[in-house]
C-alpha cells in the first residue's frame, strides 16, 4: 500500500508523491538518520537550555504529562513524522522509518542519562541534572537509560504510522493534538470564568488548577478529533464567502455583537492577573494601529515609536502626579489631550530632519531618537523635572472607584484601552479611505511616482509621523495610568521592537492583524511568566517560522496579500479568465 | 494659424552637485502640438523634463506656463497647474490594481466625479485596461503598463504631457500601439512633449523637435528637416 493514491483530495498537508525516495532507498535511508541526528540535536538542545525541567512544573494533562515531558514527546514524534513525509512506502517500512529516525533522537537522550550517571556535566551544563535524568527516564535513574530510547522508537513509530491515514484523518488528529495543548495551556484562563459561572461543576471536571484533568484530555481530544473529522462540508469562510451580502449581513451582525458582548464582559471574573495581561494587550493593541498608520499606511519603518510613548507617559505623569514632581494634578481625561498634542508636536520635529531618509536608514535614525528620550529621561540633565531613575509615581487612576466595582484596578485601564483602540481603528480606517490615505500608500509604493502625480511629500510624510506618535502618545498615557508611576527604565527599545514585530506578524496595514498579532506576541508571553527567560527564544523562533511560513503575517491586509502571492485579480475566479495572472 | 505658445523653457541651468546637467537648455511648445527632444543616453532629456514639472531644482532660468512663471514652485503644485510627466520605465504602483493606479493618478481632483469620469475615459481609451481592472499592476504586460502609465497621468487632465521614453522596452508591434495612442491623444487636443531615444518614431508623429547633446540644444526644427538633416539621419536615425 502506497501513501499517496491519486484519489485523495489535495489537501494542504496532503503529502505529494514527488519525493524521489521510491527510486532511490540509498539517499530515502540517508534522510532518514540525518532527520534523525536533526531531531536528536532538537531534543538535546531542549533538555540542556532548560525547557524540559522548567516546563516540567506545569501540567498539561494533572498527574499524567507535563508540558516539559510533552514538548520531549513532541519532539520526537515530529522526528518520525518529518523523516517519513513526503515519500511514498510500504506501512511496515514507514513505521520502520519513522521509530528509527525517533529512536536515534531517543538515543541521544540516553547517552545523556548514560554519561550524566557516570560523569558530573554541570559544571559546564547546568541543566544536566539529577531532575533532569528523572523526567527522561520517569524517575528510574540510571536502570532506566533506555527508556528515552525505547520512547524514541515507538512515537518515531507512531508519526510513521500517521503518515498511513488518509489525510483528512491525518488533519483531524493534528487538530485534536493542537487543541489538547492550547486548552492544556489556558486552562486557568478558562476556569476562573467558568468558575464563576453555574457551571463550575464541569469546570472542575475537565479542568484541573493547572493544565486539564484526565478526563478533560480525553473529551477534548475525542470531541476535536470527531468534530473535525465529520465536518464534510467545505471551509466555513469559503461557504460564507459564497453566500449573497444580505444573507451574509445577517451572520455578520449577530456574530458582530456577540463578539463585543464577549470584548466587554472579559475581564470581568477573571481576577487581576488576567485582567492586567489583557489590559496590556489592548494598549499594544492601541499603540499597533498607531504604527500601523506610520509603517503599514505610509510605509515608514519608526523603530523610535517608544519615544512618543514615553512623551505620552511623562505628560501625563507630570500633569497628573500627585508626589514629587507632578506640577499640576490634573485629573486624567484633561492630561490625556495635552499628552496626545505634545506626542504630535515631537512627532513633526522627529518627522522634519528625516523627511528625505529613505528606508533601513529610516529605522536606524528613528531608533536613535527613542534612544536619545530614553537616555534623556534618565539623565542627570532631566532629573530635577523627571525624577531621572526614580521616576514619576502616585500616577492616580483615571476613574476613582471602590476596589469592588466593575471598573476597579486594571479593569479599567482594559476598558480604557479598548475605547482607545476601537476609535484609533475607527480613524485609520477612516484615513485609509481618505485622500491622505490614498496619499500615504502612493509614497510607501512609490515616493517618486508620489511625487509626480502631484502629492506634497513634505506635508504628508510629517502628518504620518505626526499621528502615529498621537496614538503611541495616548498609548504611553493610558501605560502611566495603568501602572501608576513612570520610570526611565519602562522606555525600552523592546516596546517600539514588539510594537513592530506584532505589526508584522499580525499582517501590515490590517486593523484585526494587529489585534492578532499583540494576542501572539504580547498576551501569550504574559501569560507564561514563569518560562521568561525563554521570551526571546520563542519569539525568534516565532518570527523565523512565520517568515518562511507565512511571510505576509497572520491576517493581512488586500494589498499586503496581493504583493506575497502575486495574485491576479482580488477574487480567485476572475483572475482565472485573465491569462496574465500569476 | 498664429502658434500660441503655452510651455516655454527659456535658458535653465540644472546642477547634480558639481556635474552642470543642463547648461541653458531653452525650448518652446505651442498650444496643440507635439514637440519630441530627442539625444543620446546622458544628454539630458530626463532632466529637461524633471526640470520642467519641477522635480529637480534648476539653478537659473525660467520656466512659463501660459506666460506664467513656474520654476520655483513646488512640484506638487505643478501637476495641479496642467503638466504631468509619465514617468521613464512606466513606474506602476505594482501592488495596486488597475483602477487604484487610475484613481491615484486623479489625486489632485478633488471632487469624486471629476476622478470616476477621469477613470471612464481612461477605459473608454484603452479597453484593456477595463478588462484588467481589477488586476494588479505589476502583472500587467509591458505594453498595457504603458497604457495605464499614460491612463494615469491623464488623470489630472493636463494640459501639458511629458512623456519619458514611452517605447523604452516595448515589442515593436507595441511601440507602433503606443505612437498611435499618443497620435490620439494629440488628435484630441493634448499638447505634448515626446522624449525619446527611438527619434524615426518620434520624428514621425512630431510637429516639430530639438536635439540636445551634452546639457545644450544643439538643433531645432519642424520635424519633416530633421529627418532630413544630415547631422541627424547620422546620429540618430543611423543612415548614412
Amino acid at each position: 500500500m502506497t501513501v499517496t493514491s491519486a484519489g485523495m483530495p489535495a489537501t494542504g498537508t496532503a503529502p505529494s508523491a514527488t519525493g524521489s525516495a521510491p527510486a532511490m532507498p540509498v539517499s530515502f535511508q540517508r534522510r532518514v538518520i540525518r532527520t534523525g541526528l536533526l531531531g536528536a540535536v532538537i531534543a538535546l538542545y531542549l533538555c540542556m537550555v532548560g525547557i524540559v525541567p522548567i516546563f516540567n512544573a506545569r501540567p498539561l494533562v494533572q498527574g499524567v504529562i507535563s508540558l516539559g515531558q510533552a514538548a520531549l514527546f513532541l519532539s520526537l514524534f515530529a522526528t518520525g513524522f518529518v523523516a517519513t513525509r513526503r515519500v511514498a512506502e510500504s506501512s511496515s517500512r514507514l513505521i520502520a522509518d519513522g521509530a528509527i529516525a525517533g529512536g536515534l533522537s531517543g538515543v541521544a537522550l540516553s547517552a545523556l542519562v548514560l554519561v550524566g550517571s557516570m560523569v558530573d556535566v554541570r559544571a559546564f551544563m547546568p541543566n544536566a541534572s539529577p531532575v533532569l535524568y528523572g523526567i527522561l527516564t520517569f524517575n528510574l535513574g540510571t536502570v532506566g537509560f533506555w527508556i528515552p530510547m525505547a520512547l524514541g522508537a515507538v512515537l518515531g513509530g507512531l508519526a510513521g504510522a500517521v503518515g498511513l491515514a488518509s489525510p483528512r484523518l491525518r488533519r483531524s488528529l493534528f487538530v485534536g493534538l493542537i487543541s489538547l495543548f492550547a486548552l492544556g495551556l489556558f486552562a486557568g484562563l478558562i476556569r476562573t470564568p467558568m468558575l464563576a459561572l453555574p457551571v463550575d461543576e464541569l469546570a472542575r471536571l475537565l479542568f484541573a488548577s493547572d493544565g486539564l484533568t484526565l478526563i478533560g484530555a480525553v473529551v477534548v481530544l475525542v470531541l476535536s478529533v470527531g468534530l473535525h473529522h465529520l465536518q464534510r462540508t467545505r471551509r466555513l469562510d469559503r461557504q460564507f464567502a459564497a453566500l449573497p451580502p444580505s444573507q451574509r449581513r445577517r451572520i455578520q451582525i449577530p456574530l458582530i455583537a456577540l463578539a463585543a458582548v464577549f470584548v466587554l464582559v472579559l475581564p470581568q471574573g477573571l481576577g487581576s492577573f488576567f485582567a492586567q495581561v489583557i489590559a496590556i494587550v489592548a494598549l499594544y493593541v492601541m499603540m499597533g494601529l498607531g504604527l500601523n498608520i506610520t509603517l503599514g499606511l505610509a510605509g515608514l519603518l519608526d523603530l523610535g515609536f517608544v519615544a512618543f510613548f514615553a512623551v505620552g507617559a511623562y505628560t501625563v505623569g507630570l500633569l497628573t502626579s500627585t508626589a514629587e514632581f507632578g506640577i499640576a494634578q490634573w485629573p486624567f481625561w484633561a492630561a490625556v489631550p495635552v499628552a496626545v498634542i505634545v506626542a504630535m508636536v515631537f512627532g513633526a520635529f522627529l518627522g522634519l530632519p528625516i523627511l528625505s531618509i529613505r528606508g533601513d536608514y529610516l529605522a536606524i535614525a528613528t531608533m536613535g531618537f527613542g534612544e536619545i528620550i530614553r537616555i534623556l529621561a534618565g539623565s542627570d540633565l532631566m532629573k530635577p523635572l523627571l525624577g531621572g531613575p526614580r521616576g514619576i509615581i502616585n500616577i492616580p487612576k483615571p476613574i476613582e472607584v471602590p476596589p469592588d466595582s466593575l471598573l476597579a484596578g486594571p479593569n479599567q485601564i482594559y476598558y480604557i484601552a479598548l475605547i482607545g483602540a476601537a476609535l484609533i481603528a475607527f480613524v485609520a480606517w477612516r484615513l485609509r479611505a481618505s485622500r491622505l490615505g490614498r496619499a500615504w500608500i502612493a509614497i510607501r509604493e512609490d515616493e517618486d511616482v508620489a511625487e509626480a502625480i502631484g502629492i506634497n511629500l513634505i506635508q504628508t510624510k510629517i502628518l504620518a509621523y505626526m499621528l502615529g506618535a498621537a496614538f503611541a502618545g495616548l498609548g504611553g498615557a493610558v501605560f502611566a495610568a495603568l501602572v501608576g508611576s513612570i520610570f526611565a527604565s519602562s522606555i525600552q527599545l523592546m516596546v517600539s521592537i514588539n510594537v513592530a514585530s506584532l505589526i508584522i506578524v499580525g499582517g501590515m496595514g490590517s486593523i484585526p492583524g494587529v489585534i492578532v498579532g499583540a494576542i501572539f506576541l504580547i498576551g501569550l508571553p504574559e501569560l507564561f511568566r514563569e518560562f521568561s527567560e525563554y521570551r526571546f527564544l520563542f519569539y525568534g523562533i516565532a518570527l523565523i517560522a512565520m517568515m518562511q511560513l507565512r511571510p505576509e503575517g497572520l491576517l493581512p491586509s488586500r494589498i499586503v496579500r496581493r504583493e506575497f502571492q502575486h495574485g491576479g485579480g482580488d477574487e480567485p475566479p476572475e483572475s482565472s479568465t485573465s491569462p496574465l495572472a500569476l | 494659424m498664429n502658434p500660441t505658445p503655452i510651455l516655454e523653457v527659456d535658458d535653465i541651468h540644472v546642477y547634480y552637485g558639481n556635474i552642470h546637467a543642463l547648461k541653458g537648455v531653452s525650448l518652446t511648445i505651442n498650444k496643440g502640438e507635439i514637440v519630441t527632444l530627442i539625444g543620446a543616453n546622458g544628454a539630458g532629456k530626463t532632466t529637461t523634463l524633471n526640470a520642467i514639472s519641477g522635480l529637480v531644482p534648476s539653478r537659473e532660468g525660467q520656466v512659463r506656463l501660459r506666460g506664467e512663471t513656474i520654476s520655483g514652485v513646488a512640484s506638487h503644485l505643478i501637476v495641479g497647474r496642467g503638466i504631468v510627466q509619465v514617468p521613464e520605465g512606466r513606474r506602476m504602483f505594482a501592488r495596486l490594481t488597475v483602477e487604484e493606479n487610475l484613481r491615484m493618478g486623479g489625486y489632485t481632483l478633488t471632487r469624486a466625479a471629476d476622478v470616476q469620469a477621469g477613470i471612464d475615459r481612461a477605459f473608454e481609451m484603452f479597453p484593456r485596461l477595463k478588462e484588467r481592472r481589477t488586476q494588479v499592476a505589476g502583472t500587467l504586460s509591458g505594453g498595457e503598463q504603458q497604457m495605464l502609465a499614460i491612463g494615469r497621468a491623464l488623470m489630472a487632465g493636463p494640459e501639458v504631457l511629458l512623456l519619458d521614453e514611452p517605447s523604452m522596452g516595448l515589442a515593436p508591434v507595441l511601440v507602433d500601439f503606443v505612437f498611435d495612442t499618443i497620435s490620439r491623444l494629440h488628435a484630441e487636443g493634448t499638447t505634448i512633449l515626446l522624449v525619446e531615444q527611438n527619434a524615426r518614431m518620434a520624428l514621425q508623429i512630431a510637429d516639430r523637435g530639438y536635439v540636445i547633446e551634452t546639457g545644450m540644444i544643439v538643433l531645432s526644427d519642424l520635424a519633416a528637416n530633421l529627418r532630413e538633416n544630415d547631422t541627424v539621419r547620422k546620429a540618430y536615425l543611423g543612415i548614412v
